[in-house]
Order: C-alpha cells, then sequence, then structure tokens
C-alpha cells in the first residue's frame, strides 16, 4: 500500500537566478538548509548520493541521478533504482518583479512507506511533510540572503528546530547543551 | 548572570541563568547598562501573547557595551568596546521587506516563522524576549544579551549623552514617533493620541514636532494626563467627559485631523457595558484583544483623516466600526514600528535638543527589583510612567 505524495513549496529569494540556481546545483549544501536531509555526497556531475532521516529515526538512503538541468531555470532529479523510497524533485527559477530577486518553485515527490496510515502516523509523531518543505525553503532563503540559518534561544538547533511546542525557553543555553549541540552538527 | 524571567501568568522572577553564547556568526554579546520595562511587556506578564514559556527572560529596551562579536560581524560596522542601543525587532537587512525600510517584518529574523504564518498569514520578524511567536529570543532584561545580526541593528553612540537619553530609542521613543508620522501631518492639524503611557507621551511630543496645532492626551490616570500637559499638549480625562463631544468641541465639530491609538490590546473606559462585554470575551478565550481605544479613534476622528495603531494587538476583535471606518473614507496605519529606520534621525533631534526622551522616566530601579517595578507599572502605583532597571 504504498502512496505517492507531491509537495509543492514556493518563495521568493533576493538574488539573481543565476545565483540561486549555482547554489542549488550544489546538492551537498543540501543538509545546511533541509532538516531531514542528513548527507548529499555528489558522485559524478550528474550523479549523487543521499541519506536521510526518516519518521521515526530510521535512515533511509538512495542514488539520484539529474534529469533536466537548464542553468539558471530548471533543475530536475530522481532516484535511480534501488532506492529506500522513491522519489523526485524539480525545482523552477524565474525572475520576480521589479528588483525581487528570484522566484522557486519546488515539486517533490515520494513514495510513502506505509500510504495514508504512515502518513498519518508521522503527523501523529509531529511530522507535517508540507510544513517541513516550507520551512527548508525559508532557511533556504536564509542562507542565500544572510549566510546562515538563524538561531534564538527558544529554537537554537537551526535546521533541526521544529515548530512544536514546548521549545527550549528563552534563555541561553546551558554549558551542557551548548556541548550537545556542537556534537549533533557533526554530520554522522 | 542574573535575568528578569517570565514565569507564568502575572508572575516574574529574578533568576541565575546561563551567560549567552555567540549562536550565528553575526551576533554579538552586549553588556547591558540600561534597560526597561515596556507598556507591551504588560500584555506578556497578563497572560495574553500566547506561546510564553516558564523560563523566558523578558525584555526587548536596552542597550550596553559590546564585549563579543561573531567571526561574520562586518568590523566597519561593530566592533568590542563600542556602545549601543539596540533595537527591539532583530532585522536582517537583505531581505525584500527590509530592503523597503519595514524591519518588523524581516523575513529572515524569526525562527518561528511558520507559527508567526500561521497566526498572522505571514511571519513576522524576530523580537527579543516578546514570546516564541517572535522567534524565542532571550530579551534585554537581563545583564548581558546576545544580538543576532549584530552589524544591522545595534545603533552606535559615540557622543557623550546618558543612558537616559539614548535608551528610548530602542523602541518607544521610535514607535511614538512612527505613530505620528503615518498621520501625514500637515500645519494646523490637530492629532488626539488615545494613552498616555511613555510611547503615547512621544507620539504627542513627535505629532507637535512634525507640525500638529494642537495635541490632544486621552487617558484617566491624573499623573500621565499631568505629564503631557507639563510637555504642552491639550489633555482629557476619559472618566470625566465625554471623549467625543470634547473632541468636537476642541476642533469646532470637525473632529481630529489624525488619531493615535497608543493602548492597544488591554484598553480599559468609560463605557461600562462595552468594558463588561470586552472583559468577559477577552477572559473567555473568545476575543483575544480588547479594542475600545481603537473603535473609539475610529469614531472619533474627522472624515477623510488617519487612524494610526502604535498600541500592540495580537489576535482578533469584535464590534470593529467597519461602516464608519469605511463611509467616512478613514485611512488605517500600522505597523510593529521599523526602529532600525528611526534610530539615526531621531538620535540626531536629541542631540539637537529637539526630544527630550528623558521627561518620561519617574523610576529606577535595580535589575534584582524587576519584579516590583512589573507591579507598579502594571497598577499604576507611586504614578508610575516608565521604569528604568540597572543591572
Amino acid at each position: 500500500m504504498e502512496k505517492t505524495v507531491d509537495l509543492i513549496a514556493t518563495t521568493t529569494v533576493g538574488k539573481d537566478p543565476a545565483v540561486v540556481y549555482a547554489y542549488w546545483r550544489q546538492f551537498d549544501q543540501f543538509p545546511e538548509f533541509m532538516a531531514h536531509v542528513d548527507v548529499v555526497r555528489t558522485i559524478s556531475d550528474t550523479r549523487s548520493h543521499w541519506q536521510v532521516t526518516a519518521p521515526f529515526g530510521r535512515t533511509v538512503e538512495w542514488d539520484a541521478e539529474i534529469t533536466e538541468d537548464v542553468p539558471g531555470r530548471v533543475l530536475a532529479w530522481r532516484s535511480v533504482e534501488g532506492a529506500d523510497v522513491a522519489n523526485a524533485g524539480m525545482v523552477h527559477f524565474s525572475p520576480a518583479p521589479r528588483d525581487q530577486g528570484t522566484e522557486i518553485r519546488v515539486t517533490i515527490s515520494y513514495d510513502l512507506p506505509g500510504g495514508k496510515f504512515g502518513e498519518a502516523l508521522a503527523r501523529w509523531a509531529g511530522e507535517d511533510p508540507h510544513q517541513q518543505l516550507d520551512d527548508d525553503l525559508r532557511r533556504f532563503k536564509q542562507v542565500m540572503e544572510t549566510g546562515e540559518v538563524v538561531r534564538s534561544e527558544g529554537a537554537p538547533w537551526g535546521k533541526r528546530s521544529r515548530q512544536e511546542f514546548p521549545q527550549h525557553p528563552a534563555q541561553p543555553l546551558s554549558d551542557e547543551e551548548l556541548i550537545d549541540l556542537t556534537h549533533a552538527e557533526v554530520p554522522a | 548572570m542574573r535575568a528578569n524571567c517570565w514565569m507564568g501568568v502575572n508572575t516574574v522572577e529574578v533568576q541565575d541563568v546561563p551567560d549567552p553564547k555567540i549562536l550565528n556568526r553575526r551576533d554579538a554579546i552586549v553588556k547591558i547598562t540600561s534597560t526597561a520595562i515596556c507598556g507591551s511587556d504588560l500584555h506578556l506578564l497578563d497572560g495574553y501573547v500566547p506561546t510564553m514559556q516558564s523560563g523566558d527572560i523578558l525584555g526587548h529596551e536596552f542597550m550596553g557595551e559590546v564585549v563579543e562579536v561573531g567571526a561574520g560581524v562586518d568590523s566597519a560596522r561593530l566592533r568590542v568596546g563600542d556602545r549601543v542601543v539596540v533595537p527591539f525587532p532583530i532585522a536582517c537587512g537583505a531581505c525584500a521587506q527590509c530592503r523597503r525600510g519595514l524591519y518588523s517584518t524581516c523575513e529572515n529574523s524569526n525562527p518561528n516563522a511558520g507559527l508567526a504564518e500561521k497566526m498572522f498569514g505571514h511571519p513576522t520578524a524576530g523580537i527579543f524576549g516578546y514570546s516564541h511567536l517572535t522567534g524565542g529570543f532571550a530579551g534585554g532584561q537581563a545583564e548581558y544579551a546576545r544580538v543576532p545580526f549584530a552589524d544591522v541593528g545595534p545603533l552606535k553612540i559615540e557622543s557623550d549623552l546618558s543612558d537616559d537619553q539614548v535608551l528610548f530609542l530602542s523602541d518607544i521613543l521610535p514607535t511614538g514617533y512612527m505613530g505620528a508620522e503615518m498621520c501625514d501631518i500637515e500645519p494646523g492639524d490637530t492629532v488626539a493620541v488615545w494613552g498616555a503611557g511613555p510611547v503615547g507621551q512621544f507620539a504627542m511630543d513627535s505629532a507637535r514636532l512634525l507640525g500638529a496645532d494642537q495635541v490632544i492626551a486621552i487617558d484617566r490616570e491624573p499623573y500621565r494626563l499631568r505629564l503631557a500637559a507639563d510637555a504642552g499638549h491639550t489633555t482629557l480625562n476619559f472618566e470625566e467627559v465625554d471623549v467625543r463631544s470634547e473632541l468636537l468641541a476642541l476642533t469646532a465639530g470637525r473632529g481630529p485631523d489624525s488619531c493615535i491609538d497608543a493602548v492597544g490590546m488591554e484598553a480599559t473606559h468609560g463605557s461600562s457595558h462595552l468594558n463588561t462585554y470586552d472583559r468577559v470575551k477577552q477572559a473567555t478565550r473568545q476575543e483575544s484583544d480588547r479594542p475600545h481605544a481603537l473603535r473609539q479613534a475610529i469614531l472619533c476622528c474627522r472624515s477623510g483623516g488617519t487612524v494610526s495603531v502604535v498600541g500592540v494587538y495580537g489576535g482578533f476583535i469584535d464590534k470593529f466600526p467597519a461602516g464608519a471606518w469605511m463611509n467616512r473614507a478613514l485611512t488605517l496605519k500600522t505597523g510593529q514600528c521599523h526602529v532600525h529606520r528611526y534610530m539615526k534621525p531621531l538620535l540626531e533631534r536629541i542631540e539637537k535638543g529637539e526630544i527630550d526622551p528623558t521627561r518620561v522616566i519617574t523610576h529606577r530601579l535595580p535589575l534584582s527589583e524587576a519584579p516590583h517595578g512589573y507591579e507598579i507599572f502594571k497598577n499604576k502605583e507611586e504614578d508610575c510612567e516608565k521604569v528604568i532597571l540597572q543591572p
């Protein structure tokens, strides 16, 4: 009982399409802003290996290949055979009106293990894939426009900060918490 | 370090907490020399702003000395040793909203933007010490604070002006000023200001600076009205007079050209049945905000005039006089203050002696007595207008 999930998200980034496309084209930077992507390793110009945390802490992996590449305009990829979770993604880059940079439209599709039941279970565990992709894009925009993902004392975990409550109180982290924070950021 | 923490509705406590650390490359750590309690902190104290958590450090009006900067801070803009006033909204300076000068709606400074988006339709900027909806940033009623985007917000003070003279550039002076600026005042105008708290006082002073002939303060606390009268403004006590009739009398029937709401979501008023209606609906969470000042401002403003709102609202209101607003061609303008764009020009006005921000200060307490400061400010005891805390 597998079900294909389509996620669509959009954002506007204040940089030229060529610059935004070029950053996106470096898949190995995805872990910086995509919450569940732990590692992307470039294998060749068109192939990469992905390691992603799935609901309930499971790790899933696949190789992806680029299926469409129009510099500054379109980038599409999909997993090759043997993927733990078959998936595909496509991004359209287009100039935003006036001096507002680039409009980004992302579509991600994947075969959800467990179908509707799996989706309900994941939601119950606090995972809303639509919200996650929105937040991933929000962080992409932060990285492009300001250089990094913004942190607060209440949400110090960068891309791992969740929107659920309670958060850490809005007071500085203790030394132990800070050590946890640093360790957690070293990719597996 | 010591910091004033929100522990629950109506409870703040000064506690020992860890010292702040750099979390982003463009952070600075500021050793705080002066900080203040804002009227909007009372909305947090009273429990009307959602997403507060026990232990949250309060405070968004603060200044001090830069003691540490992150590796990404532009050294041409900020260095260790600089004396700075910190604006209450956190803004990246790079997104489309910041480039428009709309810093309080920065698109990049709120780590909980997804939550703010659900509440407000679009996200709003991070704010120090002002709930997790605005990011969960530790506030400045403390000995130290971490300041993100430190090369964007903090204003360097290079003259020998005292803390008292410049501290309010962090919020209430620019907020009052923006309230007046939104009125597009022309010579001969009458501007009425609901609320004679610190923001209201600065809105009045700013309206006068921007050319208003007559500025009218509306409140019920005699000491607050006296403060406005001492600064040369006309006063109305809404518990003693009918506000609309008096405003008509003062403008020969026209009504004020502009009205400023410097009250916000916890208004009190003379009309007992409406007050009861709002209090009951607010207590039972059917209405999050009590908008009496806003309603009255809309009804009193002359046709074609501007109603400018700088009092804080958080959610939803009932009985909005949409008919008066629409049929009488009123303009409604509002926003959390875009402090960054007003700090330098207002600093110049302070230097020239055009504005005296110190006139609202009534209390000076050590940080350790912050809970007492909240109590007297909330209950309007000891003629409390503005409390400065010293760490």
